[in-house]
């Protein structure tokens, strides 16, 4: 009896447990996604979601990735697992490609999405269209900056599962295609997106001009420079741009430039806020808070989740807030090539007729030269966050001969002497240690003064600018000089140069290529925009042709455009010791080429445009090879 | 029991015999040559120059990729096919055959594929002289008219290893000099001197060649590479 009360107990749940209303129960809303209606209904869900699609942004150099800002020569990596990439001979011609259309599709969606909401308020609705289009748009540039002309595809494309996917293959379009595209988006969305020069992190009107100037200036200058490398183009013009375009391109660089310096677009200027024009330029990068100059920038908030390193890796080692940094050492070539006060070339003065100059301060041979340069670079003899960085090499004792060390600050003692001295910086530079200013320099540019940006802990929010205004100045600058109008080149120079404490203001005769290319060279350094700059002149083959640089050619010919950059060299600091000896105690400098550069880089004619990989050619044959690959 | 036995010899018999089905031959036909002007070899940087192999009337075609060695000469071992043979525009010191080139692969074949170089250097002499390695040279141009190339310059290279050019670093040169006077290119006189060389202190011997840069042509044409002994 007792086992069918279970059975007949188990029958009545069984029976009790269904309701007519199972589907109601079972149909639950997911907690864990958002669904379209959801979005598309809320704009702070939208902003996410837009956020996203900024934060996927594509930049050539980054903070989170010091070595994509210090490439090409500019600087020593002091990092003993980099330095194979300065004994190798140069770039496979993959390197650099980007090829995400998996991005290009979720804003095709997101703006096909977006467009179809009706609970947005219109205007909102509006700003942020025009924001996904900027984005879109930018991503279009970089990769035909990289990859030459792409397939240009503005809407979702969706397999309909037919077993033929040939219609969704596409041809690529023409280099100069691309740049029109993102030439007519910038007009189209400019007078959109918010007229609001403090709007840093968000597509602004300034933004867009931004975007169009360097987009404009890039197209003229590969339709005029590709003149010079037939062997880089194809014949559908997929790379290449014909050179009559040219002038349209660069009127309407010149054009959106203007509009920018014309404030049209917001209160945009050069940043000026501190008297000492070096600590000005080095706060140019880090000052957040009242920033003009700033256009368009990737920003981060420590504490908030989004933080970079650029600083734990970048610190003077001596003092620094971990066990490491340095890694970034400005070459000897890149210092020189500031210019002093009054607007001349100078190699550094470390010897006059063969004999050692002796100076009486670490930092005196450095003195009366560009403001940038310290602005910059991370002189010997100057601070970084309020300690003294220690770079001198070693002791040069009366007969010439130098007593140095292999450890960090490593005592040892002299000749004649009785107690242990030390016989070399802290901060080395010593051949081969890691995070030692190998070269005899650091970087300053986008480090971070606050304390703990270089602990792992805290890490920097430091923001990384894309476009700013000094780098508009000088598109127009370029643009107007290759109009044509150097007198209107040298004005817009000049407020670069000023701004910079030159002296001397350039007249329009003063203004030629190698003037150009010098002013972005010095003033846009370690921005991640020299590389192409290189590309578009159609110089990365001269300036990097695989041939090393000897000693007497390295502090030659500054301010050329075509000067070799295969090698960085240093320049070491020395304390000379000769008691009695009216010099005894000042500093002189030795021009020093590091051990560990044993290559020579060379740019091939196939690496100006990188490859598309073989997986991407076999899925789609419509694409053609890039040339010489 | 017996049907597991059965079993065990049946998935034994698969195990053994279905793998022929996706097995394919190894590529056992042999193709090689040199790149050649008027049947001398075209000396040139080792992996830096290369033509393309195609094999046509499959889906998806990839190119096979070929380098020339240093002497000029190159190889590749293909499965039989039909073949066609074209270069990257813009690669090689030479005007290359304007036509692709259709051949037929099976077992071994050596052919000579005849380019026409800009420069061809002639009659090179290498002596040694305490220290330093002094060479010699013609350079005669091959291609006149309106599609001359100038030169950009004339180059003695030398290094520890049969592995000489200009462009791989301190792994293709120890060190190499330019010519200071192009101006009669039917005497071209080059001198290096040997660098200490830690790596290799006690060697009696060194590797050298004489190379030609063409302006706006990437790579360049070479000498054979020549051991110097002392």
């Amino acid at each position: 009896m007792k086992k069918y009360i279970f059975t007949v107990i188990l029958a009545a749940s069984l029976v009790w447990g269904c309701s007519k209303n199972d589907e109601e129960f079972l149909d639950r809303a997911p907690t864990s996604i958002l669904t379209q209606d959801q979005i598309f209904t809320d704009p702070s869900a939208v902003l996410s979601l837009l956020g996203d699609l900024y934060n996927r942004y594509e930049d050539f150099g980054r903070l989170d990735d010091w070595a994509s800002v210090a490439d090409f020569n500019i600087a020593y990596w002091s990092e003993a697992g980099r330095y194979p990439e300065f004994q190798n001979d140069g770039w496979g011609f993959g390197s650099w490609s980007t090829w995400n259309y998996g991005y290009i599709r979720e804003i095709n969606l997101f703006l096909e999405r977006c467009e179809e909401a009706t609970e947005l308020d219109s205007s909102l609705k509006s700003r942020f269209l025009a924001e996904a289009r900027f984005l879109r748009a930018s991503y279009y540039f970089e990769m035909a900056k990289r990859m030459g002309g792409v397939p240009l595809i503005l809407e979702s494309e969706t397999y309909d599962f037919s077993g033929d996917a040939s219609y969704l293959q596409h041809p690529r379009e023409t280099e100069a295609s691309i740049y029109d595209f993102v030439i007519s988006e910038a007009e189209a969305i400019k007078d959109i997106l918010p007229t609001n020069a403090d709007s840093k992190s968000r597509a602004t009107k300034g933004a867009a001009l931004a975007m169009e100037t360097r987009a404009a200036l890039y197209a003229g200058s590969i339709a005029r420079y590709g003149a010079t490398t037939p062997q880089v183009s194809l014949p559908g013009n997929e790379v290449g741009i014909p050179a009559s375009m040219a002038e349209g391109y660069y009127t309407k660089a010149l054009t959106a430039a203007e509009s920018i310096i014309s404030g049209e677009a917001g209160a945009y200027d050069l940043y000026n806020s501190k008297p000492n024009l070096s600590e000005n330029f080095e706060a140019l990068f880090y000052d957040k808070a009242n920033n003009p100059e700033a256009i368009f920038v990737e920003d981060y908030k420590v504490g908030g989740g989004k933080t970079h390193d650029f600083t734990i890796k970048n610190q003077p080692r001596f003092g620094a807030e971990e066990e490491e940094g340095g890694r970034i050492n400005p070459s000897l070539q890149f210092v020189q090539s500031f210019e002093l006060l009054d607007g001349t070339y100078a190699p550094l003065a470390n010897e006059v007729g063969g004999n050692p100059v002796y100076y009486d301060n670490i930092g005196d041979i450095f003195q009366d030269r560009d403001a940038r340069l310290a602005g910059t670079v991370i002189l010997p003899g100057t601070t970084f966050k309020s300690k003294p960085v220690d770079i001198w090499a070693g002791i040069v004792l009366a007969d010439g001969s130098i007593v140095s060390g292999d450890s960090r600050g490593q005592e040892k003692t002299l000749p004649g002497g009785t107690e242990q001295v030390q016989v070399v910086g802290f901060d080395g530079p010593i051949d081969g240690l890691e995070f030692t200013a190998q070269t005899g320099f650091y970087i300053r540019k986008y480090q971070d003064p606050n304390t703990g940006s270089g602990r792992r802990g805290t890490q920097s929010d430091v923001w990384f600018i894309r476009y700013r205004f000094g780098e508009v100045l000088l598109n127009a600058a370029e643009a107007a000089f290759e109009l044509g109008q150097p007198d209107v080149a040298a004005g817009y120079l000049n407020r670069v140069r000023a701004r910079a404490g030159i002296t001397t203001p350039l007249t329009g005769a003063d203004v030629d290529f190698d003037r150009i290319a010098h002013e972005r060279y010095v003033e846009l350094a370690f921005e991640g925009l020299h590389f192409f700059d290189l590309k578009r002149w159609r110089l990365a083959h001269i300036v990097l042709d695989g041939n090393p640089i000897n000693e007497t050619e390295v502090i030659q010919n500054i301010g050329v455009a075509t000067k070799r950059e295969t090698q960085p060299y240093g320049i070491w600091p020395y304390k000379y010791h000769n008691p009695g000896d009216p010099n005894d105690g000042k500093y002189l400098y030795k021009v020093s080429r590091l051990s560990r550069i044993t290559g020579a880089d060379r740019f091939q004619f196939g690496n100006y445009y990188s490859e598309i990989g073989q997986d991407l050619i076999n899925n789609n044959p419509k694409l053609i090879r890039n040339p010489n690959q | 029991m017996k049907a597991i036995f059965y079993i065990l010899i049946f998935s034994a018999l698969l195990l053994v015999t279905s793998c022929s089905l996706d097995n394919f031959d190894e590529p056992n036909a042999m193709f090689s040559g040199n790149i050649v002007y008027n049947g001398e070899a075209i000396p040139v940087a080792r992996n830096q120059v290369r033509f393309q192999l195609w094999q046509p009337g499959y889906a998806l075609t990839a190119p096979i990729d070929v380098a020339i060695a240093q002497d000029g000469s190159y190889s590749s071992r293909l499965f039989t096919g039909d073949y066609k043979l074209s270069f990257v525009p813009g690669q090689g010191p030479f005007r290359t055959p304007s036509d692709t080139l259709f051949f037929e692969l099976t077992g071994n074949k050596a052919m000579d594929i005849e380019v026409t170089p800009y420069y061809m250097i002639r009659n090179p002499q290498f002596t040694y002289a305490t220290g330093s390695i002094n060479a010699s040279c013609a350079v005669e141009q091959i291609i006149t008219g309106t599609d001359a190339k100038a030169i950009e310059r004339v180059s003695l290279i030398i290094n520890r290893t049969l592995f000489v050019d200009a462009n791989s670093g301190d792994e293709g040169s120890l060190a190499q000099v330019d010519a200071a006077d192009l101006s009669n290119l039917s005497n071209l006189n080059l001198s290096v001197e040997i660098p200490n060389d830690p790596k290799k202190p006690d060697q009696d011997y060194i590797f050298a060649r004489i190379g030609v840069k063409v302006a706006g042509i990437e790579d360049m044409i070479y000498t054979q590479v020549q051991k110097i002994e002392f």
